[in-house]
């Protein structure tokens, strides 16, 4: 990768985060703190790494991606649309009666590859698809999004003996780690640790990187392509909120809307970072 | 009257349907109890056990099916339905993907394991979900058409199977999603059944006839959906009906009898089944009968029904 194809995604995830504020502000009801967390993640998933045919959502050699953390629906609309799967007319939808874009993920969206919302499930059914690439000796791989909080889920834990015991070395996890869920920070909510090494004990090739840094995004996902029998977890340390300052390591805008100050402050500075990125 | 086991049927519909290798089976360590070992045995890169993880075998099977498989996952009654729920609502019913719950072990016989293991709510519980269909084979011959009929009907569905041997008295029919069987008819009253309680519904209307009562039979065994017009039309010709079932009262087939034919108005209904208790260890076709569900309590409620 070189410097101007990081640029242009990093412009691309400040859009991202843009879009996701407008959805949310404009549904009043939605996830900011998570979905800006995400961004980097999603966007180097979908611009750099991630085979698919947004022509043809059902292709059966695409890779797959499951958004097991399902309320950061924003952000992953979002970079579907402008990823061509559906009009990005469509985000002013985004949670409205009679719309498509569901609260949470449904595949009834085109691109999208597992409904998610209840936390711990999307994960579990990533290994279902990571299996039955398996069993059709299929090359793809499956990704899936992870927050830190979902990580209290106990099916969270069944899946990750689960994968290691069938060797889904297919099968690519990325745990939003940007420490904070609905209540408070994770670690005085119910304290997760290291989740690195918890990962490790249980038989995943773990790595640690900063989930807002692209080069180490997309250096750590092509390294854990190997398939070498294990199932990789890539740890990626995020700042909650990213990008807009008083949403940032607060878990106040977990589940809560801009007002309409607030908005045009985010709004404001998502610009600035935006001028800041291209006059680089 | 010969009896066979519903579990060994699913077992060996399973060997003769595994040739279509769009199937994959799912078990939670009860492999041995469920049948599914049989299986594994001819296709076993086919086969995947999951350990003690029923929620995550539900989320599998969801991620296999989306992936253009036809899965079978299979536990318990109880836990299939119980432990695993909110997987099966968020990621099975409401995707409408291709998972066929096929859970053994339904009801009271499950015997002497107790009411920890007796799942008494689980046909109320799947039948709540839209999208999944509900069915409860009456005996092993049925159940063997049952998961055959299934692989080629697209959608989620639950497969209610009991551990006890039953007697095979649907032998000579054939299974079509959202139809009734007509055992008998009679214009007195109409016993209606799902599952195994079928010889209990038989045994009643042979003796009933002795005392001059002349019933209907029907078997049930789809419940979700279930067959509208078969309750409406027995239940104009006969007025009164009787529903038994190894399940509470609440929420099963009783239930759902009792809602058509309220809506009908034409007839009155008495339900048979267990009565908003919890099970107990014991034989299973004891606890049965200790539960209220026999042919006596059949015959004892006619005969109220006929009287009144």
């Amino acid at each position: 990768m070189n410097i101007e194809e990081i640029k242009e995604l990093r412009l691309r995830a400040n859009e991202i985060r843009r879009l996701s504020i407008d959805m949310i502000y404009g549904a009043q009801s939605g996830h900011p703190g998570g979905s800006l967390s995400a961004a980097d993640i999603l966007i180097t998933l979908y611009f750099k790494i991630m085979k698919v045919d947004p022509a043809n959502p059902q292709w059966p050699d695409r890779d797959r991606f499951v958004l097991s953390k399902g309320h950061a629906s924003a952000a992953y609309y979002a970079v579907l649309a402008l990823k061509g799967y559906f009009p990005m007319d469509e985000l002013k939808n985004f949670r409205k009666i009679n719309s498509m874009l569901q609260g949470h993920p449904t595949i009834h969206v085109p691109g999208v590859d597992m409904t998610t919302g209840s936390l711990g499930q999307g994960f579990s059914t990533s290994l279902g698809m990571a299996l039955a690439g398996k069993i059709d000796g299929k090359d793809y791989h499956v990704y899936t999004l992870v927050g830190d909080g979902e990580m209290d889920e106990g099916i969270v834990w069944e899946a990750a003996i689960n994968a290691v015991h069938n060797k889904l070395d297919n099968l690519i996890m990325i745990v939003d780690r940007n420490m904070y869920q609905l209540d408070g920070n994770t670690e005085k909510i119910l304290s997760l640790g290291e989740v690195s090494k918890k990962l490790e004990a249980f038989g995943w090739e773990v790595r640690e990187i900063d989930g807002h840094s692209i080069t180490e995004i997309y250096i750590s996902i092509m390294e854990s392509m190997q398939r070498n029998g294990k199932p990789k977890a890539i740890v990626a340390r995020t700042v909650k909120g990213k990008g807009v300052s008083y949403m940032q390591n607060t878990h106040e805008f977990h589940g809560k809307p801009p007002n309409k100050e607030q908005y045009e402050k985010a709004i404001k500075e998502l610009e600035e970072e935006k001028n800041r990125i291209m006059s680089e | 009257m010969e009896k066979e086991s519903q579990r060994e049927a699913y077992g060996v519909t399973l060997q003769e349907i595994g040739k279509n290798d769009r199937i994959v089976v799912l078990d939670a360590d009860l492999s041995s109890s469920t049948h599914t070992y049989m299986f594994s045995k001819l296709y076993p890169e086919r086969f995947f056990n999951m350990g003690i993880q029923e929620q995550n075998e539900m989320g599998v099977a969801a991620g296999l099916a989306r992936s253009g498989k036809i899965v079978y996952a299979s536990t318990f009654a109880v836990f299939a339905t119980g432990r695993a729920y909110d997987v099966i609502r968020q990621s099975i019913a409401y995707t409408n993907l291709n998972v066929k719950i096929v859970a053994t072990h339904g009801g009271l016989t499950v015997g002497e394991d107790g009411a920890t293991h007796q799942a008494l709510e689980d046909i109320g519980i799947m039948s709540g979900l839209p999208n999944m269909r509900v069915i409860v084979p009456g005996d092993a011959p049925e159940t063997k058409r049952v998961i055959r009929e299934i692989m080629d009907i697209e959608g989620p569905f639950y497969v209610r199977l009991s551990r006890e041997k039953v007697p095979s008295l649907l032998k000579e029919f054939g299974f079509e999603l959202g139809k009734a069987i007509v055992m008998k008819e009679g214009s007195d009253l109409t016993i209606i059944s799902t599952g195994i309680t079928l010889s209990m519904a038989m045994e009643a209307s042979s003796k009933l006839k002795d005392m001059g009562i002349d019933s209907s039979v029907i078997h049930m065994p789809s419940i979700k959906p279930i067959d509208r017009d078969i309750i409406i039309k027995y239940s104009r010709l006969t007025g009164k009906i009787i529903t038994i079932e190894e399940h509470s009262i609440y929420n099963g087939l009783g239930s759902r009898v009792s809602e058509i034919v309220a809506e009908d108005g034409s007839a009155r209904v008495r339900r048979i089944g267990v009565n908003d208790t919890f099970g107990e260890s014991g034989p299973g076709w004891e606890l049965l009968k200790k539960y209220g569900i026999s042919s006596d309590h059949i015959i004892e409620e006619s005969l109220k029904l006929i009287k009144r």
